[in-house]
């Protein structure tokens, strides 16, 4: 698997991302900075990584959905690229309309900080066929704004088409239907606000976000 | 010439920070207050030598394009001489 991560002034899980990558696939991962106009030749997947992209300046993910390199990725989604947007990179991936709906300020206002239980409600996509039969997880969460907001139609057809990936079986923020990762309608796009790289090796005392990174390893 | 850009989340679209003012408000016994809404303001100066109309469609187009977020939220746009 080719994978491509993509750094954003203010992105701080650029390298955790990359050194998720390489500890499942063998292979480091291209580094991209955000001027770049292009991705690298045969790229299989591209990672938005989590942080504070341009400081969050406007609105989280507004800026960085602008930014050249993001046009590259719009057009590695659109050709059937798989893309990985985590907590900064999914609110970047609904800024760009890749994935519908917004991230909105946590409903209890507070930034959230700590480990997540989640069900993994479809575990038939390029992002968590590895779960097998577990259906249910543990991820951390690290966000201020991560209420997940969408019109009652947009989370009915989210939901009757299985595009609803990962919950949260305790809500942190106030997200619409517990919603804490959703996909696109062809299934190569997903966005979590969850951070499956800092559960992704036993050093890092948990492993439940590990098999994100199994599964794109094996749809690539 | 300037434009003034106001951004707020649509109605019904819970706006926390807003529940956070009108009870801070209430608890410093401002007992009228009913709700608040936050939103931001952008002022944006602009060439004096643009059309008035011109300039607000070119306004409109950076409030679609990325001034707001038009899933959640709504914005309001006046050109001030």
């Amino acid at each position: 698997m080719k994978s491509a991560v993509i750094v954003f002034p203010g992105s701080n899980c650029d390298r955790d991302a990359a050194r998720a990558l390489e500890r499942v696939s063998g292979r480091s991962a291209h580094m991209v900075w955000h001027k770049e106009t292009t991705l690298p030749e045969g790229i299989d997947l591209v990672v938005l990584p989590g942080g504070f992209s341009y400081g969050d300046y406007l609105r989280s993910g507004a800026m960085a959905a602008k930014s050249p390199v993001v046009r590259a990725v719009i057009a590695h989604a659109e050709r059937g690229g798989l893309v990985l947007g985590i907590c900064n990179g999914f609110q970047v991936l609904t800024e760009t309309r890749l994935l519908p709906g917004a991230l909105a300020r946590n409903a209890g206002l507070k930034f959230a900080c700590k480990n997540v239980p989640l069900a993994v409600t479809n575990g038939n996509t390029a992002f968590t066929r590895a779960y097998r039969e577990a259906r249910e997880t543990e991820i951390p969460i690290a966000h201020g704004d991560g209420r997940f907001v969408a019109d009652e139609d947009t989370l009915d057809r989210l939901e009757n088409e299985g595009r609803v990936v990962f919950r949260y079986l305790v809500n942190p923020n106030g997200s619409a239907r517990d919603i804490a990762g959703i996909v696109n309608e062809c299934g190569n796009v997903m966005g979590m606000m969850p951070h499956p790289e800092r559960a992704s090796d036993p050093a890092l005392g948990r492993t439940g976000g590990a098999a994100v990174f199994q599964s794109l390893l094996e749809a690539a | 010439m300037k434009a003034i850009v106001t951004v707020g989340l649509k109605p019904g679209v819970l706006d926390v920070q807003g529940k956070a003012v009108a009870g801070a408000l209430k608890d410093l016994g401002f007992s009228g207050v009913e709700d608040a809404r936050v939103g931001k303001r952008i002022e944006i100066q602009l060439d004096g030598n643009l059309d008035p109309n011109t300039a607000e469609a070119e306004v409109r187009e950076m409030c679609e394009k990325l001034l707001a977020n038009t899933v959640i939220e709504s914005y309001r746009v006046e050109i001030a001489g």
